[in-house]
Parts: structure tokens; sequence; C-alpha cells
């Protein structure tokens, strides 16, 4: 690697520092400065660290930008205060990170153009909290750091906290801040107990010398029982099963671009938390196999029981929340491979993830906006005409299914193919099924809203008499007053630039060519330390061995998908007519009985759902410190 | 045995905030399980930053070389305390607004609003 | 029945957790044994920047950069705090009828509270600007700050904290100090040595004038943690003193 230039040298810090710096200043002059001056702020803030982290993901190469904030760089002769060894906090930008970060940012970005002109009444603490949260992604994505990344995670946690409270009007969306506040804290605490014990073992927080630390003696009870409360914090932000239960409500209640930040970068963090510690501090200290059948269950589990319960969502937002559960799930099954193949996909397909269901979130904001409701059968045939709102969830459904060309295809075809090199074609049909569920899902619901298709949904309750429906409660509009076409436009446009964005993944070769180096880097335990320790040590670059996406297999599996999704989405349609089919009354009664009880399990209080977090970090310890 | 008791007490603190979660029949009850929990992560990072026989890591009156217990671990408690009482008032306001709104504050009558669903 | 099964599963779950816990936890030293690398270099590191509270050290020049985060997590509670408790304009109408404040406080907590004014501010101001010498800092010192202005309260009336507490000044004041911190750390980068680096001079240990950018990013903390107590228990005051009276007057 050529040794970089001053500016993308700090570029790291700066991608954190600039949005917390203007994230105070519109907090500070909020109070006084006219409303369109925290937009342009907070927009130009958001745009700038787009491209400036754009600029950080082609600068690092294969390499990585270390930095030592606090002037604290260790001294190569191993002389001064530290002894050869930091007393400071590093950050390791690699390219894996970086993509993280320009997906946050655009993210940001585009929840920020959406709400331009709308969200009026809560002015400019809305843009402080947006661009703080953005920090709090950037942050995490880049520390080095153990307790520096619980930092972040926690300020991540506090700033969604109240974005996700925010519409207090809402009766449901106070409780789900708080569903989600609760629950996110405790798992927070329970990361915080595992660096410390981490701390005890090894005396040290930056992750790579606990690394180096752990690797010089046997691991024991201890090292599992801490990495199993560390990761734990982790797996409920990515809303893995049986940690997930907040997410539906949150993600459900909070305000739409909110909601886009949260499903696309904030659940994308706690994967790659999970993948980033293993590898710097956990691979060849704890068994490799464990972790790799545990996060491929969990990865499995996740994918199928957040894509059945989204087929079963009328409420827009709700199905598009356990459609994130379930595309989590997929990632992690990259994660699980712990290879770099499978890393490069889940890095890939998480980004996609963020280009796909971006735009479908504030589709749906578009939708609340205009109609006041999100629910699906209320919206039946309302949707005609509006071309550009339809085009987005029609895109936006054919994305979940890995269209080709669109954002979810490269990441989605990567891998499965390494998870077949890897020998797991189970994985593979998990995927497809996973993709088709929540595609046919999206599908379903935007023929039903734009088109008019099928059966009304608002007339068959009484004619089957089944009296299970329950009629929606309508819904607070986030925004008084009518939206004129402008305004709409507004708000169609960045999900839009989000769907050109994962296009552009999806064709530019050089695009896939740098995440296979990006895999490749992430998987370079021992670069990774190397470059930590000797941060100004000109280390080779590593290259990845990329893979084409436009391999027939990839190209089958996208149309077998798709055509699953198609039928799911008919058969949701026309279920009156599949009812009358020989089979199709008893099919419908076995779905019903097995997805009953995954409802009611669902339907958790509170405490439900601390019971659930704690059983499942119960059996993360078993399977690990027992 | 003795210098197990703080591990085992921050256990216990942990697993008392625990079950107060899940049994818990107030939002502020719920809020306060939480602090809690997170006081055992205190107790924890303060049992094992501390050194035997060693003294605050402050060097105003003391000697440079005086046995300290390590500042690092009470930077971190710090942060986690303010982290922790940030985090409270967050919770409470929305329970503020959950009492206006709903007019209970159980959180068992707060269920999840997953539906039953036909299709 | 259902509350039942989940305080049976969370508690099978946590019978599981202390076992296993008590099995890791075995393998630790006991409490006071446990090695330091990294907090012997630390209080090597205060030292060698003459900074007495080696604590203060870690928070404001060895690991700034956490702090930063902590600041920003108690700006975000802070300023959230305010955007979760405000006034809906359904509400707003309600309030023109309320009194506020405690009437029949005794005379000698209104002279307590007066006298303890003066004291508490300047124990406070004291806390922040000794952060680098002795036990205390911005955390703590904005603490104490914001606690005097409620002794107005309580010696006063709530009216009279209002004037105190124009709208506006807190919430700014509150962004400023955030924002100085930042401004300090890009100090360190604008001098050459990195954000967040000590970049003043360090001066001889024990002496106020001491320990380089720490004062500093104190009093930006003081100023920060003050105004954003004073925002949250403001916020919080208003409601206990609307809710009531809204059921009174309805029963």
């Amino acid at each position: 690697m050529s040794a970089p230039d001053g500016l993308v040298e700090q570029l790291p810090v700066l991608l954190v520092v600039v949005p917390l710096g203007a994230g105070a200043l519109v907090a500070a002059l909020g109070h006084w400065a006219p409303r369109i001056l925290a937009d342009a702020l907070a927009v130009l803030v958001a745009a700038v660290c787009t491209v400036g982290a754009g600029r950080l993901v082609v600068a690092v190469g294969g390499g990585r930008v270390v930095t030592w904030l606090g002037g604290w760089t260790p001294a190569s002769s191993g002389s001064g205060p530290g002894g050869g060894q930091s007393v400071g906090i590093v950050l390791v930008a690699d390219r894996t990170a970086a993509m993280l970060v320009v997906s946050a940012a655009l993210l940001v970005l585009a929840g920020l153009l959406f709400s331009w002109r709308y969200l009026e009444e809560t002015s400019a603490t809305y843009h402080a909290l947006m661009l703080v949260f953005l920090a709090a992604l950037s942050g995490f994505a880049l520390a080095g750091d153990l307790f520096d990344a619980f930092v972040w995670f926690e300020l991540m946690g506090a700033a969604a906290y109240a974005l996700a409270g925010m519409r207090v009007e809402e009766p449901r969306s106070v409780f789900a801040a708080v569903e989600f506040g609760v629950v996110n804290t405790l798992g927070a605490s329970l990361t915080l107990a595992g660096i410390t014990l981490l701390y005890a073992r090894t005396g040290e927080l930056a992750l790579a010398y606990v690394g180096e630390r752990l690797r010089s003696q046997p691991a024991d009870a201890l090292v599992g029982f801490a990495f199993v409360l560390l990761v734990v914090g982790a797996l409920v932000k990515a809303a893995v099963v049986p940690f997930h239960f907040w997410t539906a409500d949150a993600e459900a209640a909070a305000p739409t671009p909110v909601c886009a930040v949260l499903s696309g970068a904030m659940v994308a963090m706690g994967v790659y938390a999970v993948a980033r510690w293993w590898r710097v501090a956990f691979d060849g200290v704890l068994p490799h196999p464990t972790a790799e059948h545990l996060l491929l269950v969990l990865g499995a589990v996740t994918a199928l029981v957040g894509a059945v319960m989204c087929v079963y969502q009328r409420h827009i937002k709700r199905l598009l929340a356990y459609s994130t559960i379930s595309h989590v799930g997929v990632a992690l099954l990259g994660v699980g491979l712990l290879d770099e193949h499978g890393t490069a996909a889940a890095i890939a397909y998480l980004v996609g993830h963020a280009c796909t269901k971006g735009p479908l979130f504030l589709g749906s904001g578009v939708l609340l906006n205009r109609y006041g409701t999100v629910d699906e059968h209320a919206l039946f045939g309302q949707g005609r005409g509006r071309w550009f709102t339809f085009s987005v969830f029609a895109l936006g459904g054919l994305g979940l299914a890995g269209l080709p060309v669109l954002g979810l295809w490269w990441g989605k075809a990567t891998l499965e193919h390494a998870l077949s090199v890897a020998g797991a074609p189970w994985a593979v049909a998990v995927v497809v099924v996973a993709g088709a569920l929540t595609s046919g899902s999206v599908l379903r619901l935007t023929a039903r809203v734009f088109l008019g298709l099928g059966a009304d949904p608002r007339s068959r309750s009484s004619r089957d008499g089944d009296g299970s429906e329950e009629p929606e409660e309508p819904e607070e509009p986030e925004e008084h007053g009518p939206i004129g076409p402008r305004a709409a436009a507004l708000m169609v446009a960045p999900a839009w630039l989000l769907l050109a964005a994962g296009v552009g993944l999806a064709l530019v070769p050089w695009v896939h060519r740098a995440g296979a180096t990006a895999g490749a880097v992430f998987a370079d335990r021992h670069g990774y330390v190397e470059a930590v320790q000797h941060p100004h040590r000109v280390l080779a670059p590593v290259v990845g061995h990329e893979e084409t996406v436009w391999t027939g297999t990839g190209l089958g599996l996208a149309a077998v998908t798709l055509a699953l999704a198609c039928l799911v989405a008919a058969a949701a349609l026309w279920a009156p007519r599949v009812r009358a089919l020989p089979w199709g009354r008893a099919g419908a009664r076995a779905a019903r009985s097995v997805v009953g009880g995954l409802h009611a399990v669902h339907r958790a209080d509170l405490p439900e759902q601390v019971a659930w977090l704690l059983a499942g970090a119960a059996v993360l310890a078993v399977v690990f410190a027992l | 045995m003795l210098s197990w008791l703080p591990y085992a007490v921050a256990g216990w603190i942990f697993l008392v905030g625990c079950y107060g979660l899940v049994t818990s029949r107030h939002l502020v009850h719920t809020v306060v399980c939480l602090n809690v929990v997170q006081s055992s992560t205190y107790l924890l990072l303060l049992a094992v930053g501390w050194t035997r026989g060693g003294t605050a890591p402050i060097f105003g009156d003391i000697g440079r070389s005086r046995a300290v217990a390590d500042p690092l671990v009470q930077a971190m408690t710090l942060t986690d305390i303010v982290v922790g009482a940030a985090v409270t008032a967050l919770l409470l306001a929305l329970t503020i607004q959950i009492a206006k709104r709903r007019g209970t504050v159980d959180p068992r009558a707060l269920r999840s609003f997953e539906q039953e669903s036909e299709e | 029945m259902r509350a039942r099964l989940t305080v049976l599963l969370a508690g099978a779950a946590m019978l599981v957790l202390a076992v296993v816990g008590v099995r890791a936890l075995i393998h630790l030293p006991g409490a006071g044994d446990v090695a330091h690398p990294y907090g012997a270099r630390a209080v090597a590191a205060a030292f060698h920047h003459a900074t007495a509270n080696a604590v203060m050290s870690v928070t404001l020049d060895q690991r700034g950069f956490d702090t930063l985060g902590e600041e920003f997590v108690l700006l975000a509670a802070a300023v959230g705090t305010v955007l979760l408790l405000r006034e809906l304009t359904a509400e707003r109408e309600e309030e023109a009828a309320h009194t506020y404040g405690p009437e029949d406080v005794f005379e000698a907590v209104r002279l307590a509270g007066y006298v303890l004014l003066p004291v508490t501010l300047l124990v406070g101001g004291y806390v922040v600007v000794h952060g680098h010498l002795t036990p205390g800092g911005g955390f703590q010192g904005g603490t104490v700050l914001a606690t005097g202005l409620y002794l107005a309260y309580l010696a006063a009336d709530y009216r009279a904290l209002d004037r105190l507490r124009p709208p506006g000044v807190f919430d700014a004041a509150e962004g400023l100090g955030a924002f100085a911190y930042v401004a300090v750390g890009v100090g360190g980068l604008l001098a050459g040595s990195g954000f967040l680096a000590d970049w003043l001079p360090w001066g001889q240990l024990g002496k106020p004038l001491s320990a380089g950018t720490v004062p500093l990013l104190n009093i930006a903390i003081g100023i920060e943690v003050g105004s954003a107590f004073v925002l949250v228990v403001a916020k919080f005051l208003e409601q206990a003193l609307t809710v009531p009276e809204q059921a009174a007057e309805e029963g």
C-alpha cells in the first residue's frame, strides 16, 4: 500500500467527529436558527460523510488506515511511557468498515432528504439526533477497541431510542421505544460484562492486544463465557432470534426515515461486530466448529422465522421489519462460515440490503403520509396511478428476491456461491426460501395497493366468517396537513437514490473486486494485529480472490427465488380460489396451525422479551462455556 | 475465598435485576431494575480493577510509587454510570408518555402489537 | 399462565447462567490479584503528562475519544428527553390554568435553599476546574452545578426557577459545551499531534495549571453536563407539576 496522504489518514476520525460537531451545533442553534439551516447543514454533513467514506473505501485498498487517537501512537522503538504498547484508543479502517460507513451515511442522507419538508413539529432536534446516530454508527464500525466500541454502541442506542419514540402522540411508538430501550440496554450490559471479563483476563482493551493475549494461553471456560456475554449485545442489536422481539415494534412505530437507518445500518452493525470480534480476538482460541455450527443455526432459524412472520403481516412497516430480521439471518449464514468468502458475501449482502430495504421503508412513509395508514388491506387499490411510489415498491420487492442488477443480487449470488463451496447446500436453500417469502410478501402488497389485484381483502373476513380479522386502529400520520406533489416527489427521490446505488453495486465490476479484497483483508488477522501494533510499517496489500457473479447457478437460483416469490404472492392474492382447490383448505389449515404458535410467541410483552433474551444467552453459554 | 466475594455479589445483583425485569408490574420499576442490572457491571469492573493494598489512583498527595487501583476501570465505570443515567432519563420520559397515551404502565398489559392474521 | 411460563423460562435461564458463570469465574484470579498491564501503562502516561488524577488522565487524555462518545450519549438523552416530553399542540391549552411550585414550604427550607445556593455553585465550579488534581471533574461538577439551580426552586418557586432558566439558553449551552469538547479535540489535529491529543503545555504535576488540555475539556464537559441536567430535570419537573393537577381536576 502506498503511504496514505494526510487527509486519508485523518478520514476515520473525521467521519466520527464531523457529524458529532455538526450535531452539537444544530442542537445548540436549533432554538434560534430557521429550520432550513438545520436541514441544509444536516444534509450537507451526511453527504460529505458519504463521499468521505467512499474515498476511504477506495484509498484503503487492500490495507488499513490505523489511527491511534490523542497522539498515543505506540513508539516503534519500545521506549516512552507505553513501552511499545499504546494507552490510547485505536481506529482501524479497512474496506469492510468503510463500506458499512458508506451505507450508513447514505441511508442517513436519504432519510434526511426524505424528511426535508416534514416532521415539522420536532424541528432541529431530529436533525441533531440523526447526525449523532450517524457518528455512532461510524464510530462503532471503525473502533478497534472493545470499550470504545461499547461507547458508540450505547450512543447508537440512545439516539435510536429517542428517534424511535419521537412520535409521542402515537401510543405504539412510545411503547415500542421502551421495549427497544430496555432490551437493548440489557444486551449492552451483558456486552460490558463480557468486556470486563476479557479485561480481567488479558488486561487490555484494544481488540488486537486482547486477541494476542488470549492466544498466549489455553482457552478455558472464562474465555467462552466472556465471548458469549460480549456477543449477546451485538446479537440483540442485530435482531437475531430469539433476541429479535423489539425489532418489529420499533421499526413499525418509528418515523420512516429512522426505520430505514435502523433496518439498513444499525442491524448490520450487530452482524459485523460478531464477525469482527470473532476474527480478531477469538478465532483459534475458541473451538472453530462450535462457532460455525452455532452461527449457521442461528442464521438459518432467524432467516426462516423472520420470513414466515413477514408473510403474515398486513401492517406494511411491520412486514418490512420482519423481512429485515430474515435478511439479517441470511447475512449471519455468511458470517457463520467464518472464512474470507463468507464474510465478503455477508457484507455485500448487508450493503445491498440497505439499498433495497431503505427505499421500501421510505416508500411506506410516502403511503403513511398520503393515506394516514400503512395497513395493506385498508390501502387496497388506493395507490392506483401512483407510478413513482409503485416502482419503488415493485423494484424493492423484486430486489429482495435477488433479481439481477438490483442491490441484493451481488450479495445473494456470492453468498450462495460461498455456502455451496463450503458444503452447506441446505443453507443455500434457506437463502432461497427467505428471499422468496420476503420478496413474495412485498410483491403481494404492491399488487394489492397499487394494482388492486386479487380479491378485496376488506370483504373477505365477512365472507369467510372466521372472525380472525381485527380492524387495524388508525395511525397518527407523521405529518399533519396535505402533502403537495413537490413534497411527495422530494420524498420519493431519496428512495430512487438508494435503488440507483444498489444497481451500481450490482453492475460495477470494480465494486465486486473491492468486495473480494474487503473479505480477504477482514480475514487477515495477522495483518490487523501488525497494523495496529506498527501503524507506520508499510505492509504488503492483500488481494482478494474475486468470483464472477454472472454464473449459471447464480442466475438459476435467482430465477427460482423469483418464481417462488411470485407463487407466494399469487397464492395470497387469490387465497379464496386457492382454498377452493382440493388440497387448498387443508394446506391453509396446516399452515395456520404452524404459524399460530409462532404468532402467539411473537405477541410478547416486555418481561417475555427479557426472558427470551436470557434464555438465548443461557443456550449460548452452555454451548461455549460448559 | 473472600476475594471471590465481589464477583459473586456482582453476579447476584445481575440476577436480582433480571428477576425484577421479568416480574415487573410497573414500568418505572422496570427501569429501576435495569439500573440494578447495570450496577452489577459497575461492581464487576471495580472488583477487577482493585489492587491488593492499593489506594485511589490520584497522586495529588501520595507518592508516585504507591500501589493504586487500576485507573482504567474507574474511568470505564464513570462512563458506564453516565451512560446508564442518560438512558434512564430517556426511558422514564417514554414511560411518562405511555402513562398519558395508554393509561397503564403495567408492562404485561403492553403487549407487542403482533396481530393475528389471516393469509 | 403465560406470566408463570415466562418466569419459569427466565428462572431456568438464570440458573444456567449462574452455573456457567461460576464455572467460568473460577478461572479468574481473586479480586485484588488481577494483573493490570494497561493500568500500569496508564499511570505512567498520567505522570508523563503531569496529570495528578490518573483517572482523569485516562478519561480525558488517553481515552478522551470514549468520553467524547459518552458526552454525546448525554446530549442525545437530554435532547431526546426534551423532544419526548415536548408540549403537544393538543395539550397546550390545559397549561394556562396551572399554578406551579410548592406554596407550603417551611421557612427553614427556604432559608437553607438561599444559603446553600452560592455554596453549591462554588463547590460545583471548584470540582470542575480541579478535576485534573483531585477527585471530580466535569461530570461530577456539572451535576453539582445543576443541583444549585434546583435549590432556587426549593427556596423560591417554579416561577423564579423559570426566570433563572430562560428558554433556549440551556439548550444552546449544552450544544455549545459538547461542541467545545470537539473543538479542543480538533485543536490537537491542527497542532499536528492528532485528534484529542494533549496539545497544550503539560506543566508540573499537581499544579493548578497542569495536564494540558484536561482542565479545558473538564470545563467544556461541566457546561454540557450542567445544562443537560438542568434541561432533563426541568422537563420532568414540568410533568410532575402538571400531571397530578390534571388528575385532581378530573377527580
